[in-house]
């Protein structure tokens, strides 16, 4: 890679010995992807918390702060895996919240702004088109590139906390033009009436594309998607195809048409999607053994518009006896939720509201549903559908009205 | 030794081991108990599989920015993998290869079905970007 004369002396040493570590590794990375340089970034999302760092990774952690680690640019948290108010009566560890206090203490001294929010495009920063950002989860990172018109690659915990050490990642990926040209068409024929369904669309088209490289161009909407379809879309596109990025013709800021979005690429395929296709997505998942006494809305974390509709949808109802509810969001949401009386409506029915937290990285939750005897887990999110497999859940994708006449009824259909 | 395959980008040391060939992706967060190194997840080809100490062929990654810290946890943990070969990969597997100082190689010619089996002792050179096969499966 070639370094400027300020990386050069960042990896001699002369700016302490947590940013030459932090830049050194992001030499290695830069050089497997052939990065010839690097770009500076203006703001860093991480994932960090004790679920998936583990106790190795809180030990590296304080280490790494012992050296001297700051961060250099606005850095925030991802969605964390306790929220400590919850903690006890979801059966998670005491000793393991008191490493992820000890963890969120950590990361603060390292001047990292917790947030615990997989939605902080929607609540926190919102990069402008070109701005090149160091962000993970994957549903910031395909929101930042394609709606934004920004650029990120996944950047997992330990490369994005590097990004705000060092304010810079290597030039690679989705930082490059040549990466963001869509590759293949989907014609998008559906109705899309519900946040399931955008997510359904993101199952298809991702599951038959897994490729980080395959940018898929949107086109023949019967209407612009609003901020949350766009979000679920998303989510689940880099959920089951590990995609970084997506154009949607007339909404996203790089395809003013199809051919633009291609930018002379020839599409490797012309996909269409109908309602026929999305009903399938539907119909594709096993009942198992019928179990209906887990229904979660999570992953990504609820906007204010979701928390409203779900206010909405479980005002003056009751959640099944025996049956479990969860919702996560964010605090700057749930204070605004409960500002406007959506919070009391979801809690009123029994419906339980998670804060700062994802429920598929929830500290403990093999044993939580063990102890439960959940067998199947229904949600309205097409990504923690596909994610939550190795905790031994069989999943089921449902429309949110659907959902939440699962969770009161205890029928699934 | 023939080398077997030969990958397009690759890092970390050399390393020996039982290969374990998969038709289908993975991740270390939707696929993997990172407490047993057993792949957990319902259906996958692989369900049931240990990977410890294994060299893992997968052709693509599935998702997801935690897997960036799995690797490290899994090698903390002594149940990591010797290395993963893939055949398509995503950032975050190299980012968490790296960090935790796992082989991973991307891009191979030929396919490993039609070059590797499961149970085959191979080696792998990050430098020389070569796979071989040292002993066949009994």
């Amino acid at each position: 890679m070639e370094l400027t004369p300020e990386e050069q002396a960042m990896l001699s040493g002369s700016h302490g010995e947590a940013v030459r570590k932090a830049l050194d590794y992001q030499v290695e990375v830069g050089k497997f992807w052939g990065a010839k340089r690097f770009v500076p970034v203006t703001n860093v999302h991480m994932m960090g918390d004790i679920e998936v760092m583990g106790d190795g990774g809180l030990e590296w952690l304080q280490d790494t702060a012992r050296l001297g680690a700051r961060c250099v640019v606005g850095t925030t948290t991802n969605a964390r895996c306790i929220d400590f108010t919850h903690c006890k009566r979801m059966g998670q560890d005491e000793g393991e919240a008191v490493k992820e206090k000890a963890l969120i203490a950590t990361l603060q001294r390292m001047d990292v702004v917790t947030t615990d929010t997989c939605i902080n495009y929607q609540t926190v920063y919102q990069p402008h088109l070109g701005e090149h950002v160091a962000w993970g989860d994957t549903g910031t990172v395909i929101y930042a590139n394609s709606v934004f018109g920004a650029r990120s690659n996944f950047e997992s915990g330990p490369a994005a906390l590097a990004a705000g050490i060092t304010g810079r990642t290597p030039a690679y990926g989705f930082h490059l033009d040549e990466h963001r040209k869509g590759t293949f068409t989907v014609e998008v024929k559906a109705k899309l009436d519900d946040l399931a369904d955008w997510g359904a669309v993101g199952k298809l088209v991702g599951e038959t594309h897994q490729s980080y490289y395959a940018v898929p161009v949107f086109h023949g909407l019967q209407r612009a998607p609003g901020a949350d379809e766009l979000k679920h879309l998303g989510a689940a596109l880099a959920s089951y195809g590990s995609m970084g990025m997506f154009h949607m013709v007339g909404v996203t800021p790089e395809a003013p048409s199809v051919e633009a979005a291609l930018a002379g690429n020839k599409p490797g395929e012309r996909m269409v999607i109908g309602d026929a296709q999305i009903e399938a997505v539907y119909r594709g998942y096993k009942l198992g053994d019928g179990d209906a006494r887990l229904v979660v809305f999570s992953g990504p974390q609820q906007s204010l518009f979701e928390m409203k509709l779900l206010g909405e949808l479980f005002d003056g109802r009751k959640v099944k006896d025996g049956s479990s509810v969860f919702v996560t969001t964010n605090s700057a949401v749930l204070a605004q939720a409960r500002q406007l009386g959506y919070a009391q409506k979801i809690e009123a029915a029994g419906a339980t509201i998670l804060e700062g937290v994802c429920f598929y990285i929830l500290q403990n939750l093999s044993p939580m549903r063990i102890a439960n005897k959940w067998t199947n887990m229904v949600s309205n999110s097409a990504k923690i559908v596909n994610i939550i497999g190795a905790h031994r859940f069989n999943t089921i994708l449902r429309r949110t009205r659907d959902c939440v006449e699962i969770a009161c009824t205890g029928n699934l259909k | 030794m023939s080398v077997a395959i030969r990958v397009e980008r690759a890092y970390g040391p050399v390393v020996e081991g039982e290969a374990v060939v998969s038709e289908e992706g993975f991740s270390p967060r939707y696929d993997l108990d990172r407490w047993t190194g057993l792949i957990t997840k319902p259906g996958h080809k692989l369900e049931g599989t240990n990977i410890k100490d294994k060299i893992c062929f997968f052709p693509t990654a599935k998702g997801g920015i935690a897997a960036g810290w799995a690797f490290f946890d899994i090698k903390w943990k002594k149940i990591a993998p010797k290395a993963f070969i893939f055949g398509v990969t995503n950032p975050v597997m190299v980012q968490g290869a790296v960090f935790a100082g796992i082989t991973i190689t991307e891009g191979w010619t030929p396919h490993p079905r039609e070059a590797v089996r499961t149970g085959d002792w191979v080696r792998v050179d990050p430098k020389a970007k070569t796979i071989e096969i040292l002993r066949r499966a009994s």
